[in-house]
């Protein structure tokens, strides 16, 4: 309780975020409390109530912000350090193949790395998650069996979420059905910068509803949102609609996922933590190439959220050629001398 | 009239088609042959090394798949463009050798001479070092030299432009891309190789050239898994660990002499057949 309170006094960041108080929440529940969404009910009761809460949310500093997410990218993070950061980082990755021309044989085969990244190390962790389309949901399960690594399946007519409601929604019945245990989807960014953003909320409520017992990741699509506020206010609204998740982006538009946007969303989650007592977990998708970028990534996640997030429960990487970065940075640091793309499977 | 200010110029390395500073901010003091101070130069380390390598190993599908009858006419054009620059390459090798400005200029001609030399050489190499195979069976069988990959190139210390480019040329000739340290003492005449390649039609990343200590960067690079040759011609003392080193990623190795080789002698094939592949290719034929 002590820590939660502190936490809200130490709200205020460089970026202008405080922990917040919508509609008289009373008493602050503590982590892992059941949820307490009580408090926020009123906030969606009418169009015209949540736009007033959204943008009631403080504003988001855009200078601030990209300060101070450069500046943790400057921190050197080296030797048994990196050795525990490139591990966890693997742990983190969703290992993902969304393109037009994935077959089942791809997805057996991205499986079988996701089971053993590295074939020359067993000591080598497995990752996170496996993230196809829907349809081949059901390939990825049967792959994965028994390793316990999680089938991911984007939904809700992924990547542009133009389709009917009734569409997504079969959408993720099908892919569930398939086995995917997590969906990912897409928010309708056209209603959310229209302003309709009780319609938006309504359907994220709908597809958590559709989900069943599979984990919920909301994309934001992070690039298409053009602020830091919108970004801010989106998380926001997913995560009062139940997503288990944050999601920056498809991979599809660029931007995909940066630091910035990573750092206001990590403060979305620690004010919506400090608020509610609900703790919903982060991914950055899109653009994460490099070890020093997701290594970047784990350092705001200390600094910002806490060591709480640092799992792959909480913290996920969307991403398909970071894996082999990793992997490349482990044998150098295993080997002691520099490893080339020769030596880790080409995806 | 008032003074000029003198253009003091910045020696960097040549990276990527770029020309950047070492990423560990260091620099070097490099003297002529009489110990005068003569510039500061870019101190490479092993991650500028290793960048190198990222930088080779992209460049390297385009410049081997260029025809070889192309890589002839780039090899050519670095030759016209050091004509131009001949002046300035005569006052860096005689400073920093200690020769005659007569002596410079012939070491120059020389070197400009061996570009020249390779760049003949691209396109003849299949004809003298592949053929067809006679086999018994139904198969057209031939065989094909193809380039290895990216090479690692320790230039020799002593000759620094004439043994430079004896080096580089011919690993440029076969189609390979390289990372090349330049001599530790002799630096300059690389530096301004640097800047001929890069107005010279060769692609950024075919060649890298580090200015520092061979015997520093030698290693990393012998061990690197991404290197597929090295050239230990300026590896001097170290020349037989780097030989062990690169035995672990089963490298192509040019083995080095104890004392420098007269670069001015003709090289004939034995520089360019070390970073050669042989590809056979068996084609079935009707009867």
């Amino acid at each position: 309780m002590l820590s939660v309170v502190s936490g809200m006094m130490t709200g205020v960041t460089p970026t202008g975020s405080t922990a917040l108080d919508p509609a008289a929440p009373g008493a602050v529940a503590a982590p892992g409390a059941p949820r307490t969404l009580d408090a926020y009910a009123d906030v969606t009761r009418s169009d015209a109530a949540f736009r007033a809460f959204l943008h009631g949310l403080p504003g988001v500093d855009q200078v601030g912000a990209e300060a101070r997410a450069a500046q943790l990218g400057t921190r050197s993070i080296k030797t048994t350090a990196k050795a525990w950061a490139i591990d966890t980082a693997i742990s983190m990755v969703d290992l993902t193949t969304l393109e037009g021309a994935d077959t089942p044989g791809k997805v057996r085969a991205l499986a079988a790395k996701a089971r053993r990244p590295d074939a020359t190390d067993p000591g080598c962790p497995p990752v996170a998650a496996v993230c196809v389309y829907g349809d081949l949901a059901g390939v990825a399960t049967e792959a994965l069996a028994g390793s316990g690594i999680h089938t991911a399946a984007v939904a809700t007519a992924f990547p542009s979420g133009r389709a009917s409601r009734a569409v997504k929604l079969a959408d993720v019945r099908d892919a569930v059905a398939n086995g995917a245990d997590e969906i990912d989807m897409v928010i309708d960014r056209g209603a959310f910068l229209a302003g309709r953003y009780l319609d938006v909320f309504e359907e994220v409520v709908a597809v958590k509803e559709a989900c069943g017992s599979a984990h919920l990741k909301v994309i934001l699509e992070t690039g298409e949102l053009r602020t830091y506020d919108a970004v801010r206010r989106a998380s926001w609204l997913a995560m009062l609609a139940g997503g288990d998740f944050i999601k920056t982006s498809t991979g599809k538009v660029s931007p995909a996922a940066t630091l910035p946007v990573c750092l206001v969303m990590l403060e979305a989650v620690r004010d919506f933590r400090a608020a509610t007592g609900v703790q919903i977990g982060v991914k950055p998708a899109g653009g994460i190439k490099t070890t020093k970028d997701a290594v970047k990534h784990l350092v705001m996640i200390n600094e910002v959220v806490g060591p709480d997030w640092l799992s792959p429960d909480w913290f996920r990487f969307g991403a398909s050629s970071l894996l082999n970065d990793l992997l490349l940075q482990r044998q150098k640091l295993r080997t002691g001398h520099y490893s080339g793309p020769d030596h880790v499977s080409v995806d | 009239m008032p003074e000029r200010l003198e253009v003091r110029k910045t020696y960097k390395l040549y990276l990527g088609g770029k020309f950047p500073r070492s990423e560990s901010g260091r620099t070097y003091e490099v003297t002529d042959s009489r110990g005068r101070f003569v510039a500061n130069a870019a101190w490479a380390s092993r991650k500028d090394a290793r960048d190198a390598v990222v930088a080779a190993r992209g460049a390297f599908a385009g410049w081997s798949g260029a025809t070889a009858y192309n890589r002839g006419q780039v090899l050519y054009r670095v030759a016209e463009v050091m004509e131009g620059r001949a002046a300035q390459f005569a006052d860096e090798v005689a400073a920093g050798e200690g020769l005659s400005a007569t002596k410079a200029r012939a070491a120059v001609d020389a070197a400009i001479d061996r570009w020249v030399w390779y760049a003949g050489w691209t396109d003849k190499l299949a004809s003298v070092l592949g053929g067809t195979n006679p086999v018994a069976g139904p198969y057209f069988d031939f065989s094909l030299p193809e380039p290895t990959g990216v090479v690692a190139v320790l230039a020799p210390q002593r000759s620094s432009l004439l043994g430079l480019v004896s080096v580089v040329a011919p690993v440029l000739a076969t189609g390979c891309t390289a990372v090349v340290v330049s001599s530790k003492e002799r630096p300059l005449p690389a530096i301004t190789l640097g800047e001929v390649l890069a107005t010279s039609d060769v692609p950024g990343g075919v060649v890298n050239l580090l200015t520092g200590d061979a015997a520093e960067i030698g290693p990393w690079l012998a061990e690197h898994a991404d290197v597929d040759g090295i050239d230990l011609a300026g590896s001097g003392t170290t020349a037989m660990e780097l030989e062990r080193s690169a035995a672990g990623t089963l490298k192509r190795v040019l083995r080095t002499t104890a004392e420098e080789p007269d670069w001015t002698a003709d090289p004939g094939l034995s520089r360019m057949t070390p970073f050669l592949e042989t590809k056979t290719v068996w084609h079935p034929i009707g009867l």
